[in-house]
């Protein structure tokens, strides 16, 4: 067994937190600079020069791409060879994100009783933590931080198995339509088919992370994630819902074996601030 | 063509603008977000006084990170506005005048807007280190127990934005969706 202190983790997750808010990933920074060329519009054109001037400043100035810093989603790979010493990991994982949060001036987005009270809590605490068992003697852990006005646009629906893939688009394209310049677009569309409920959005979540331009391995589902862009590019939304060609720069579908009974399928919309990174201890 | 404009605003100024424009401002504005709507609102609906006077004023939807030492302000990009369409309409009574976010708003906020003569600009949503770069003073004058929901007063100097909504009600979200929609 390799040993762990559960201090390293919340060292890392404390400059993840603080590194995946100032600096874009090169993908989607490649992404946007290729929509540029791509868009028709001219104002379109500005918007997505605009946004990328923004993610300069905020990589050379080491500031936040957007103030909307987000709940921290956590997604750690652990080992199953690596023994955890030192003391609690979740609490570990949280006290890196209330120093990344604190040390990197990042906002606290975080309330708490979300129906009643919505006090902040004060240091964008708890995270949300998706934790997997995997083979080896490594700890991977991605950061995601997630802004509200993207998460707030996703969408869930129980299809049933014969609305087929026809039903599936058809729920994906209302989905983006509706949200339409909400989620600051150009936007990155994750998307789960199958498994249960918590099961379906969780992979549409992690699809999110999926780097821009590749696909998924299945031809189908690869075929599927084309002609979504492609249908969701001709709803005309654009670049912060200005009217344009470019309204996601992405879909990623993923899918899960699903009950005889049940097709679910979750969209999960990010902003062009895909904001994402990882380390491996 | 990118127009440059001073605040507070008068109905000249915000006549002359017209949905799609690009726009410098200039000078204060406001900020005021969830939280602090729902204050000015219920402040407005006991009879009391505003901690500021809305007239010829614009609120910017925003909840800004804290700012770095040597900074004015953290990054100050635009919130979904949407969700302060149910608060508008009383402070357009009170003589607002401009509000920048991001996103469409409702039919009666436009039709509020056309009736009172305002103008919703619209600023670019995650670019918060851009824009945070046009603010050139920054003080919190109402609510600071509301943290990043707290109102500030904003001195800015050609701070980027583009008219979403114009006082005759064209909206720039379905204008430009209709225009590229296939």
């Amino acid at each position: 067994m390799r040993e762990i202190n559960v201090d390293i983790i919340t060292n890392v997750v404390e400059k993840l937190c603080i590194d995946s808010n100032y600096y874009l990933p090169h993908d989607v920074k490649e992404a946007l600079q290729d929509a540029v060329a791509k868009e028709e519009s001219p104002l379109g054109k500005d918007i997505l020069l605009d946004i990328l001037k923004n993610q300069e400043i905020a990589r050379s100035k080491h500031v936040p791409i957007c103030q909307d810093t987000g709940l921290a989603v956590i997604f750690l790979e652990l080992g199953q060879e690596v023994r955890l010493v030192g003391g609690d990991l979740n609490e570990a994982i949280n006290e890196g994100v209330r120093r990344g949060y604190k040390n990197g001036y990042l906002r606290k987005s975080c309330v708490e009783v979300p129906f009643s009270s919505r006090k902040n809590t004060g240091d964008n605490t708890p995270a949300i933590i998706h934790t997997t068992i995997v083979k080896g003697d490594k700890v991977k852990i991605i950061m995601a931080p997630k802004g509200g006005g993207s998460e707030n646009m996703s969408a869930l629906a129980m299809l049933k198995p014969s609305d087929g893939v026809e039903g599936i688009k058809k729920f994906v394209r209302d989905t983006v339509d509706k949200a339409g310049s909400n989620p600051c677009p150009p936007i990155i569309v994750g998307i789960g088919i199958g498994g249960t409920i918590e099961k379906t959005t969780l992979i549409a979540k992690r699809a999110l992370l999926r780097t821009i331009g590749e696909h998924n391995p299945n031809p189908e589902v690869s075929k599927l994630e084309k002609e979504l862009l492609e249908e969701i590019n001709n709803l005309g939304i654009g670049p912060q819902g200005f009217g344009g060609r470019m309204t996601a720069l992405a879909v990623h579908v993923e899918t899960f074996p699903a009950h005889i009974a049940s097709m679910p399928v979750a969209v999960n919309i990010q902003c062009h601030a895909a904001r994402h990174r990882e380390a491996v201890i | 063509m990118i127009k440059s404009i001073n605040t507070p605003l008068t109905d000249d100024i915000v006549e002359d603008l017209n949905v799609g424009d690009r726009v410098l401002l200039n000078g204060i504005i406001y900020t005021g977000r969830d939280a602090a709507h729902k204050r000015l609102v219920e402040i407005i609906n006991k009879g009391e006084e505003l901690p500021v006077d809305l007239k010829g004023q614009i609120i910017y939807y925003v909840g800004p990170c804290p700012a770095k030492p040597g900074w004015i302000i953290g990054s100050a990009g635009p919130t979904t506005s949407g969700r302060m369409d149910v608060y508008t309409n009383t402070l357009l009574d009170k003589g607002l005048k401009g509000m920048i976010g991001k996103g469409q708003r409702r039919e009666d906020v436009v039709d509020s807007m056309m009736k009172n003569k305002a103008v919703y600009f619209a600023a670019i949503g995650g670019a918060g280190a851009l824009l945070a770069e046009a603010v050139k003073e920054a003080q919190i004058i109402a609510f600071p127990e509301l943290g990043p929901e707290a109102i500030y007063k904003l001195k800015v100097e050609n701070f980027p934005v583009t008219v979403a909504i114009d006082t005759k009600g064209r909206d720039l979200y379905k204008t430009g969706r209709d225009k590229y929609k296939r």
